[in-house]
């Protein structure tokens, strides 16, 4: 079973192609890291796969019903908009908008997802509290709650733990796979290498509008792709800790 | 929740029965809404049913329209300063008005002057699509919209300047500023199918709104279909506020300071805002209406103006409310 699959897909805006030639496959129990430097297109992808911008070629996801795809793929934009202060409880309520239909009240099974979501976000102190008024980093995890609390097969975030402090880029990092342990997949992108080696058990490259690695951070992260690609020189070991992955130098 | 219902409910009531019972015939409450259900040939019954009950029914519905109408608009622009006038349906539909009250339509056919202003509210909203595109963003649609206000606000100057007639020009002057004094039940007739048929449009918006908390990325990708939102939302505006309009002239102030004052109650929720603004611009106007007939009876004091006097206060406290909450 897959979850979602682009075929020769790209992006073009006017006679550029900022995307060209993609060719993926996300399966069930994937924490899939979506690396590369700014402008590499990696925001554009992810809104291209889900049908939000104009597209070429195929994907699984785009081609999905509106209500079909909001029950297939959670979105988390990286634009952290709350347009109204609303009760953080309420926001996180709004996740569960495509299980709903026109008029009916959320159920138990509503209520437990978005009890679910607060509980792994660490938000349970929160729930009455009016999201407006929290901290930048507070509201990522409400809106990373609201995400979660849609309890779809695939979850999609787009610089989720920026602007988070150390322990809450952790948590949210080990909630992510979590989740892939319990047969969810999740696709995010981050500039922090070092977490995306820790965590994700797929790293995808983006550079210059193509795919320039995919596999396992150990088999992605080598000195020359990172030299190419970010232009930086690393430290790269595997410890009992895991993949420690540490940005040394920029190389000309 | 159903209790913020149920105080909007009885003081709309409360409001309306007293609408019916307030006006230059010195009328006993009692006898008056005996007259109005019981009927008879008496003028009594004639005050009731063909001046006031129409005026009352106006209110309600209109105030309704516009607070709804309000709701709706900030909502799916995400902005508390948001007017249902910012679609350019009021001026157009003005505009449409003052033609007709300058061509001597208005005189010559009683019905001459809301159709006119119908036509006008029609071609604004076609232009502001055209403009501004099915499905483009929020900023193109508030850019489109006061780009057909100012253009209707120029030409109804325009048709000010021309005008040969005093008599037509100070008509143009009074109209504009709102009023539902004589107003008969066929105003009603004309206005009711519009304003039911857009509200029951701007109703589905409900989920949508709520969802747009979000931002239209996040909404569109719970399955919000933005594009069938947006032309909801402008052609249920334009029915509500196009009728509106037409029946009653320019009322400001309600659809901008009735969602504004409401929102802390219903949680900020924008879907739940609907409703409450509704009930709540009836009652803002209901009360309004009364204001005008007790204060200065005898001037004919206008209904907008009022209005304006009342929400230009709200709004600028408002504003320095939003301002201290840095929101």
């Amino acid at each position: 079973m897959t979850l979602l699959t682009l075929t020769d897909f790209g992006v073009a805006r006017g006679k550029r192609d900022i995307l060209r030639g993609i060719n993926l496959t996300v399966g069930p129990r994937e924490l899939v890291g979506i690396i590369g430097p700014n402008g590499a297109g990696k925001t554009t992808l992810m809104r291209a796969a889900l049908g939000l911008i104009d597209r070429t070629g195929h994907s699984s996801v785009a081609a999905l019903t509106p209500r079909a795809r909001g029950r297939a793929v959670a979105w988390m934009p990286q634009s952290r908009e709350i347009a109204w202060p609303v009760a953080v409880e309420t926001l996180v309520m709004l996740g569960r908008t495509p299980h709903l239909g026109a008029g009916q009240r959320p159920s138990n099974a509503d209520l437990a997802a978005v009890a679910r979501a607060m509980r792994r976000m660490d938000l349970d102190a929160f729930r009455g509290r009016t999201a407006t008024r929290l901290s930048g980093g507070e509201q990522a995890r409400v809106l990373i709650a609201r995400a979660l609390a849609q309890e779809t097969p695939l979850l999609m975030a787009d610089e989720p733990i920026a602007g988070l402090d150390p322990a809450h880029q952790l948590a949210t990092m080990q909630s992510f796979a979590d989740l892939t342990h319990e047969g969810h997949s999740v696709i995010v992108s981050l500039h922090d290498l070092g977490l995306a080696a820790r965590y994700c058990t797929r790293l995808i490259v983006l550079d210059k509008g193509g795919i320039a690695a995919d596999g396992p951070p150990l088999d992605v992260l080598t000195e020359g792709l990172v030299r190419r690609v970010f232009g930086i020189r690393a430290y790269l070991a595997r410890t009992p800790d895991g993949l420690v992955f540490q940005p040394l130098e920029v190389v000309a | 929740m159903t209790r913020l219902f149920v105080i909007l409910a009885a003081v709309v009531a409360v409001l309306f029965v007293a609408s019916l019972v307030v006006g230059p015939a010195q009328i006993g409450v009692g006898q008056s809404l005996r007259a109005l259900v019981a009927g008879g040939d008496g003028p009594v019954t004639l005050v009731m049913r063909e001046i006031r009950l129409p005026r009352a029914v106006l209110a309600l519905l209109i105030g309704g329209s516009l607070g709804l109408a309000g709701a709706a608009m900030q909502g799916y622009l995400r902005n508390p300063l948001a007017d249902p006038g910012l679609i350019g349906v009021s001026g157009s539909a003005a505009f449409g008005a003052v033609l007709a009250i300058q061509t001597g339509l208005a005189a010559a056919f009683a019905f001459g002057l809301p159709l006119a202003a119908l036509a006008g509210a029609l071609v604004g909203v076609l232009l502001v699509l055209l403009l501004a595109g099915p499905g483009g963003s929020s900023l193109t649609l508030i850019l489109a919209g006061i780009a057909i206000s100012a253009l209707a606000g120029a030409l109804t100057s325009l048709v000010l300047n021309l005008s040969p007639n005093p008599f037509a020009a100070n008509e143009i002057v009074f109209w504009m500023m709102g009023s539902l004094a004589d107003r008969s039940m066929v105003h009603v007739w004309i206005a009711l199918p519009l304003i039911v048929l857009g509200a029951l449009m701007l109703a589905t918006l409900s989920r949508g709104l709520d969802a747009l908390t979000l931002g239209e990325d996040a909404a569109e990708a719970m399955g919000v279909g933005l594009r069938r939102m947006r032309l909801t939302l402008i052609f249920g505006t334009a029915a509500v506020v196009g009728a509106s309009t037409a029946v009653a002239g320019a009322i400001g102030f309600v659809g901008l300071v009735v969602p504004h004052l409401l929102r802390p109650f219903v949680g900020a929720r924008p879907g739940r805002l609907l409703w409450a603004s509704a009930l709540g611009g009836a009652a803002m106007l209901l009360a309004a209406d009364i204001a005008v007939r007790m204060i200065l009876p005898e001037r004919d004091l206008k209904l907008g103006v009022v209005t304006a006097l009342i929400g230009a206060p709200l709004f600028l406290h408002l504003i320095y409310r939003t301002r201290r909450d840095g929101l």
